[in-house]
C-alpha cells in the first residue's frame, strides 16, 4: 500500500489534530507497538532483552526529557545525568524505607524529587540564557554527583558506597533484583516509557507545549501573548527532570541492578545530549531514533563485525564509536540541525510524493 | 451604506467603554536609554474605535513608545491609563492579559512553529486549562483546543492564509509573515491592537492588502489600533487621528488634514534643522 494521505479527509478539527493524522503512520504506529509488546519479548533472548532493548528504552526516556527542555524549551541542560542519579537515589530511598509498596509506584514518584531539584536549578534561567545557562545545569550535575559521594544517607550508609537494587515483586512477578527475568524488567520498562510518552504528546501538542516552544523561538513575543516567562521556564524544567529522574530510577532498578555515583556523570549527560541532537531537538520519535542509533551501534560493531570476519577489540569498538557519533555530531549540526527526525520526515514526504520529485 | 447581516464573529471584548471615549492615556511620559532620551514628555491619547497613527522620522521614538505601553520599557516619568486604570511598572504578560495586542517592526513569529501554531499561540490567554488536563489532552481540555481552534480558522479565513496552514513560518516569504503576525495579535482579541509598521518592506499590493485587512479589523471587530507607519499615503487614509514625533518630542496631534499642513511636521521630514 502507498504512503498516501489522497481520498482522507478531515471532516473536524479534532480529526485533524491527531497525533497521527494520516492512517498508513496510524497502522504504522500499531504494528510498532505490536513489534514492541509480542515480537521482542517472545523472539529477543535475554542477552537481548537486557542489554539491548530495555537500556535504549530507559535512555530514550532520558532523551525526551532532555528534548522538553532543550528541543521544546530552548534551554541548554548539561545536567541530565544528574537529574537520572537524583531519580535513582529517590526511587532506591523509597524502595528500602516502603518496602511493601509497588516498584512501579516508587520509580513514577521518584521523578517527583528529580522535578522539584529540577525546578530548583531552573531558576537561574529566568536570568541567563544559551551557554551560560549551560554551565549552571554543569554545576548542578556537579553538586548531584558531589552529594552521591558524600551524603551516606542516600546510599544507606552501606559500606561499598554503591546502591544495590533489592528485590521486589509487583502482582507475584519479581521485577527487580538479581532473580528478576529479562521479560518481566523488560515489560516493566515498557510499561513506563509508554505511558509517559503519550502523556508527554499530550502536553507538546496543547497549550503548554506551545508555550515552551513559543519561549525558545522568540520570548520576547511569548511574554506578550500573555506567557510567563517563570512558568513556561519552570514547567519545562519540572517536566524534563521528572522524565529523566524516572528514566535514571529505571535505568538502575531494571537495568543496571546496582550503580556507583560514577554512573551518573557528565559523561551520561553527553550521552544524552548526543541521542537528542542526533535524533532531532524537538521530537520525540527523534529522541527513540537517537537513542536506538548511539546505544545500538556500539553493539552491532562488537557483535555484527565478526560475522562478516572483522571482529574488533573492545577498546576499538568504544573509540570507533566515539569517533562515528562525533562526526555525525558535527555533520548533522552542519546540514541537518533536526536530526534523524527530520530525515524521517523528509523520507516521508518523498514518499507522500512518489513517483514524482516535487508535489 | 450597506448593512453588514450578520455580526462580527471575533470581536474586540465589550469593556464599557463607549466608542468615542479615551481608551488609552499616554501622560507625560518621558524614557531614557543612559544618556539617550528617547521619549520627553509625550502625552496622547487613543479613542476607542479609531485608528490612531503614530508618526515621525527614524529614531523619532515610536517603537519606544509601543514599547511603553505594552510594558517593555518602564519610562522614568510619566504615567500610562488604559481603560481608566493607571499603571506603572506593568510587565509585558500584564498588558497583555489586560488586552494590548502588538506586532513587531521586524517580524518576531515562532520561527519553528507552523502558521496555525503562531496564530494558536495567541489564544494562550483563552485557554485556561491546567495541567492534569494537558496531560491527559481530553475532555476539558480537548473541547478548549477545538473552540480555540475554531477562532483560529476564522482568523486564517480572514487573512486569506488556509493554503499556508501548516506551513512552518520560517519558510513563509515577508509579507506572509507580516500577515500571519498580524493574525497572531488578532487571535488574541485585543481591546487594543498596537501596528510597529505593518507595511514596511511590502510591495504596493502586499500594501494594499494590508490596509483592507486594518480596515476590516476597525471596523468589523470594532478593535481599537494604534499604528505606526511611514508610508505617508497610507497614514493619511488609514487613520482618524495623527500624532507626530520627532526626536523624542510630540510636534503634532490631530486630524490628518490638520498635520499634513502643520509646519512643524513639513520641516522634521523635510530635515530643516533644528
Ligand atoms: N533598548 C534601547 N537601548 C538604547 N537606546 C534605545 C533602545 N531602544 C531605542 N533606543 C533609542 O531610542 C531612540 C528612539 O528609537 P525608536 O526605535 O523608538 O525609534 P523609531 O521612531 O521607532 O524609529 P524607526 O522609524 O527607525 O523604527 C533611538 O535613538 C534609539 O537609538
Ligand atoms: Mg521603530
Amino acid at each position: 500500500m502507498l504512503y498516501r494521505e489522497v481520498g482522507q479527509f478531515k471532516t473536524s478539527y479534532a480529526a485533524d489534530q491527531q497525533v497521527f493524522p494520516i492512517r498508513q503512520d496510524r497502522i504504522g504506529v500499531v504494528l510498532i507497538l505490536l513489534v514492541a509488546l509480542v515480537v521482542v519479548p517472545w523472539a529477543g533472548n535475554d542477552f537481548f532483552l537486557s542489554a539491548v532493548a530495555i537500556p535504549f528504552l530507559v535512555l530514550a526516556l532520558a532523551t525526551i526529557g532532555l528534548n522538553v527542555l532543550t528541543g521544546y524549551a530552548g534551554q541548554l541542560s548539561l545536567g541530565t545525568g544528574g537529574f537520572m542519579g537524583v531519580g535513582a537515589y529517590a526511587c532506591y530511598k523509597l524502595v528500602t524505607t516502603f518496602p511493601d509498596a509497588p516498584i512501579i509506584v516508587h520509580v513514577l514518584l521518584s521523578g517527583f524529587a528529580a522535578a522539584a531539584l529540577g525546578i530548583v536549578f531552573g531558576l537561574p534561567s529566568l536570568r541567563i540564557k544559551g551557554l551560560y545557562l549551560a554551565v549552571t545545569t554543569l554545576a548542578a550535575q556537579f553538586f548531584f554527583e558531589w552529594c552521591f559521594i558524600r551524603v551516606p544517607w542516600l546510599y544507606n550508609y552501606n559500606a561499598s558506597g554503591a546502591i544495590e537494587v533489592p528485590g521486589r515483586q509487583m502482582f507475584g512477578v519479581t521485577l527487580t533484583g538479581p532473580s528478576a527475568s529479562s521479560t518481566a524488567r523488560y515489560y516493566a520498562v515498557l510499561f513506563v516509557v509508554i505511558v509517559l510518552t503519550f502523556l508527554v504528546k499530550n502536553l507538546i501538542r496543547g497549550r503548554i507545549g506551545r508555550q515552551w516552544m513559543m519561549i525558545r523561538d522568540m520570548d520576547i513575543a511569548a511574554e506578550l501573548m500573555g506567557v510567563r516567562p517563570l512558568h513556561a521556564k519552570l514547567s519545562a524544567f519540572a517536566v524534563s527532570s521528572y522524565l529523566c529522574g524516572v528514566s535514571g530510577a529505571m535505568f538502575v532498578f531494571f537495568y543496571l541492578g546496582a550503580a556507583e555515583p560514577s554512573a551518573f556523570s557528565v559523561t551520561l549527560s553527553f550521552q544524552v545530549l548526543f541521542m537528542a541532537i542526533l535524533g532531532g531537538l524537538g521530537s520525540l520519535v527523534g529522541s527513540f531514533f537517537g537513542a536506538a542509533f548511539i546505544w545500538i551501534l556500539p553493539i552491532l560493531l562488537r557483535w555484527g563485525m565478526p560475522l562478516v570476519g572483522m571482529p574488533l577489540p573492545s577498546e576499538t569498538v568504544t573509540q570507533l564509536t566515539s569517533m562515528i557519533v562525533g562526526a555525525l555530531i558535527i555533520v548533522f549540526l552542519i546540514l541537518e540541525p533536526h536530526g534523524l527526525a527530520r530525515l524521517w520526515q523528509i523520507g516521508k514526504e518523498k514518499l507522500r510524493v512518489w513517483p514524482f520529485p516535487y508535489a | 451604506m450597506n448593512a453588514i447581516a450578520e455580526p462580527p464573529v471575533l470581536a474586540a471584548p465589550d469593556d464599557g467603554i463607549k466608542p468615542g471615549e479615551v481608551l488609552l492615556e499616554v501622560n507625560n511620559v518621558s524614557l531614557s536609554f543612559g544618556g539617550v532620551k528617547a521619549v520627553t514628555n509625550i502625552s496622547f491619547d487613543v479613542r476607542k474605535g479609531e485608528i490612531r497613527a503614530i508618526i515621525g522620522p527614524n529614531g523619532a521614538g515610536k517603537t519606544s513608545m509601543l514599547n511603553v505601553i505594552n510594558g517593555f520599557y518602564h519610562p522614568q516619568e510619566g504615567e500610562i491609563v488604559f481603560r481608566g486604570e493607571k499603571r506603572r511598572r506593568m510587565q509585558p504578560y500584564e498588558a497583555a492579559a489586560s488586552g494590548i495586542a502588538r506586532t513587531f517592526q521586524n517580524v518576531a513569529l515562532f520561527k519553528g512553529m507552523s502558521t496555525l501554531d503562531n496564530i494558536m499561540s495567541g489564544r494562550t490567554l483563552k485557554m485556561k486549562r491546567g495541567f492534569l488536563w494537558q496531560l491527559l489532552h481530553y475532555g476539558p481540555a480537548r473541547d478548549e483546543e477545538i473552540a480555540n481552534r475554531r477562532k483560529v480558522e476564522e482568523i486564517i479565513d480572514f487573512l486569506e492564509i488556509e493554503a499556508i496552514r501548516k506551513t512552518p513560518v520560517g519558510k513563509l516569504p515577508y509579507g506572509l509573515q507580516k500577515r500571519v503576525e498580524l493574525g497572531r495579535a488578532l487571535a488574541m482579541e485585543p481591546d487594543l491592537l498596537l501596528l510597529d509598521e505593518p507595511m514596511a518592506g511590502m510591495n504596493l499590493e502586499e500594501k494594499e492588502d494590508m490596509s483592507r485587512f486594518i480596515l476590516d479589523v476597525n471596523r468589523q471587530m470594532r478593535t481599537t489600533i494604534a499604528l505606526i507607519e511611514h508610508d505617508m499615503g497610507v497614514v493619511m487614509d488609514l487613520s482618524d487621528r495623527v500624532v507626530v514625533l520627532d526626536y523624542g518630542k510630540k510636534i503634532a496631534d490631530g486630524t490628518p488634514d490638520v498635520v499634513k499642513n502643520n509646519q512643524d511636521v513639513i520641516d522634521a521630514y523635510l530635515g530643516v534643522a533644528h
